[in-house]
């Protein structure tokens, strides 16, 4: 790809970009010589096709897209900006639903009629939905910006079942905890450390997701089983870890930052991407990698069976390939990129991040979820009743 | 006539047509759905598989304290809206001046003009640690916990159902024939007893209808326990939302719903028997 830049063609520096970025941030540089000196110009230029419409408001170059797209994702999980700067670009309105588990999103997509055109499942999931026929396999071709082998195989993985890609990785991550510092002193390290703090000095104080995956593991892994554990008598234990701590904790809910921040919660299960947003606003956020096991997931971008707009749909993930566009969404979320070259445009500052690459040794123990703790039955009903005992 | 008696039974039935229609398809033939999903089972990746057991009917004990929470919160969450509602519906027909009525009244409607989501979500913020507690630590109470109690959750009801209790109590007192307590007053009764005798029976159909609505919402309420009571103060409404939206156990989850709507029709038709019978003696006593 050249740059737009004739006289230079070696790509710009993560250093270099960053500048660029604040000074047109800052209004001190135009927006053209913005995309002009960091390639961007041209990187955009291959997904719409023609440079002149970045700038005409409405683009022709995308051809007849419609006006609407159903996108479901996570809270906390885009930069408004790139959402904006593609409705801007495509005259494409996008509705965001956000929703706090991937069972509640299989719920939806099996009772049918969703309506939704892009959503973003976990690793564990895709399996699932190949065999229920639930997702359609990717034209790659229409998706230009994705870039597979920039894309680490580990983390992209299970975007292919049988042979075929049904997604794109969006971003990777760890499940931890965060603990405010300020008000739990103890330095808890583990999942045990986690629910006897709950239990203990914290008590009142402590939020678990309101999802199985995540708060059923947890609670496994403080047991000392795995955190994908089917095993009947191990969720009995750890139904009954579960439950014994209820009385002690603040919320079961999936939106946990506004209970960390108002410090009415002290500790909560944690992606490590809010970790990272709470973090940056209140110093005394810890984000935690338990010495005793966790998650370690991908999240992609997948098109329903059903997706009622389709071009609107691959022209949104071709949009949200873009590696300047994966970047500027690290930057306000604090989730890593599978992507290589989105790596390469993050300020050292983030691409050195411990929370958002761990090193190796803390990710030992994590463990991606495993498709049958979806559909598990015993699971969604240990959950379940944990939530009404 | 014969004529006009056959017009008139294909117009009646014509009109009738469309709501008759809305009855049949949007809620007789979806609580059928409903009563046969009850004996089914959960088919393997969740969701409904046919079947005939009384499995799920069974299980129902595992949400007791779901249902004890709804049948506690939901009527003290109607009762303390009346207590609230009823001087302000009182004050609006009885007490302000006539020129600042209509803003009054339309100020009550207003927060409907904004989700019900939305305001809940804001009381998040007032009831959370950074909201009320600190306020409240500024004249020296500390450690107040507000959010994510049952407290919250009616401090959200009477907020959210208010406005369906004001207005048939402000209905009823509107009627109600100013002489009579100008008589009442004559009579020598005290401002007391002619509330008590005049004013509280005349405005009775107006509370049971408020009641009445009120109630009926709060026993399906999920949104106002899911927001304000964190997940942990968890209503009926929450079991089914959990068991449709998280682990897919649709047969179960019809089998809770029919006990719920069983539990609501005998409620109902309780509730509805106590006020007719008080009603009709006092009906034919005024009337």
């Amino acid at each position: 790809m050249s740059k737009g830049n004739d006289d230079n063609n070696k790509p710009i520096t993560a250093k270099k970009f960053m500048k660029e970025l604040h000074r047109y941030q800052k209004g001190s540089v135009t927006r053209r010589h913005f995309l002009g000196v960091t390639g961007l110009g041209a990187a955009m230029a291959i997904m719409g096709t023609a440079v002149p419409s970045l700038w005409s408001g409405r683009a022709n170059a995308f051809g007849d897209l419609g006006d609407r797209l159903v996108f479901s994702t996570w809270p906390n999980y885009h930069n408004q900006t790139n959402l904006d700067e593609f409705t801007e670009m495509t005259g494409v309105n996008i509705q965001v639903n956000a929703f706090g588990s991937n069972e509640e999103m299989l719920a939806k997509l099996q009772a049918g009629g969703t309506g939704w055109d892009v959503f973003v499942p976990t690793n564990y999931t895709i399996s699932n939905y190949v065999e229920l026929d639930l997702i359609q396999e990717l034209d790659l071709s229409r998706l230009p910006n994705y870039d597979a082998a920039a894309n680490n195989p580990k983390f992209a993985g299970p975007a292919t079942v049988n042979g075929k890609v049904y997604c794109v990785p969006k971003n990777w991550g760890t499940t931890g905890f965060v603990v405010n510092t300020k008000k739990i002193k103890s330095g808890p390290r583990s999942w045990k450390d986690f629910f006897d703090v709950t239990m203990g000095k914290g008590s009142g104080h402590t939020i678990v997701h309101d999802y199985q995956l995540t708060t059923i593991g947890g609670a496994l892994c403080a047991l000392g089983y795995s955190f994908n554990s089917v095993d009947a008598k191990e969720l009995a234990e750890a139904e009954a870890l579960l439950i014994k701590s209820k009385p002690h904790l603040f919320a079961i809910t999936s939106d946990y930052q506004p209970g960390m921040r108002s410090g009415d919660a002290w500790m909560s299960i944690c992606w490590n991407g809010d970790g990272t947003q709470l973090n940056n606003d209140l110093p005394e956020m810890a984000y935690v990698i338990a010495t005793d096991g966790g998650e370690i997931w991908t999240d992609f971008y997948a098109i329903p069976k059903d997706a009622p707009h389709l071009d609107a749909a691959y022209a949104f993930i071709n949009f949200m390939q873009d590696p300047y566009v994966q970047a500027r969404e690290a930057a306000v979320h604090g989730y890593a990129p599978a992507d290589s070259r989105a790596i390469a445009l993050q300020p050292d500052s983030l691409g050195n991040d411990p929370i958002l690459h761990p090193a190796a040794n803390l990710m030992n123990g994590l463990e991606f979820g495993a498709a049958v703790t979806l559909t598990d039955p015993i699971r969604a009903e240990v959950m379940a009743r944990f939530k009404s005992a | 006539m014969r004529e006009d008696g056959k017009t008139n039974f294909w117009l009646t039935a014509a009109l009738l047509a469309p709501t008759s229609m809305w009855f049949l398809f949007m809620l007789i033939l979806p609580l059928i759905v409903i009563l046969v999903f009850s004996f089914g089972e959960r088919a393997a990746v969740g969701g409904y598989a046919a079947g005939f057991t009384l499995e799920q009917y069974a299980n129902l004990p595992s949400r007791l304290k779901a249902f004890q929470n709804t049948m506690v919160i939901a009527p003290v969450g109607t009762l303390l809206s009346l207590l609230v509602a009823y001087p302000l519906a009182y004050y609006l027909a009885l007490r302000v001046n006539r020129r600042y009525k209509l803003i009054l009244l339309v100020l009550v409607i207003v927060p409907f003009w904004t989700s019900l989501l939305v305001r809940t979500y804001a009381w998040i913020f007032i009831l959370g640690g950074r909201g009320i507690p600190t306020l409240l630590e500024f004249i020296g109470i500390e450690g107040v916990r507000l959010i994510n109690t049952p407290g919250a959750v009616l401090v959200g009801i009477v907020y959210g159902y208010l406005p369906l209790m004001v207005f048939p109590i402000f209905v009823s007192l509107e009627k109600l024939d100013k002489t009579l307590l100008e008589a009442s007053s004559d009579l020598g009764g005290s401002p007391l007893k002619t509330f008590m005798q005049i004013t509280l029976p005349l405005s009775t159909p107006g509370i049971a209808t408020g009641c009445m609505l009120v109630f009926i919402l709060l026993m399906g309420e999920f949104l106002i326990p899911a927001f304000l009571g964190g997940g942990k103060v968890f209503f009926i409404g929450n079991a089914l939302v959990d068991l449709f939206l998280q682990s897919r156990n649709w047969p179960f989850g019809a089998a809770v719903s029919v006990t719920l709507v069983v539990i609501m029709l005998i409620t109902v038709t309780l509730y509805m028997r106590l006020i007719m019978r008080g009603k009709t003696g006092r009906d034919e006593s005024l009337m």
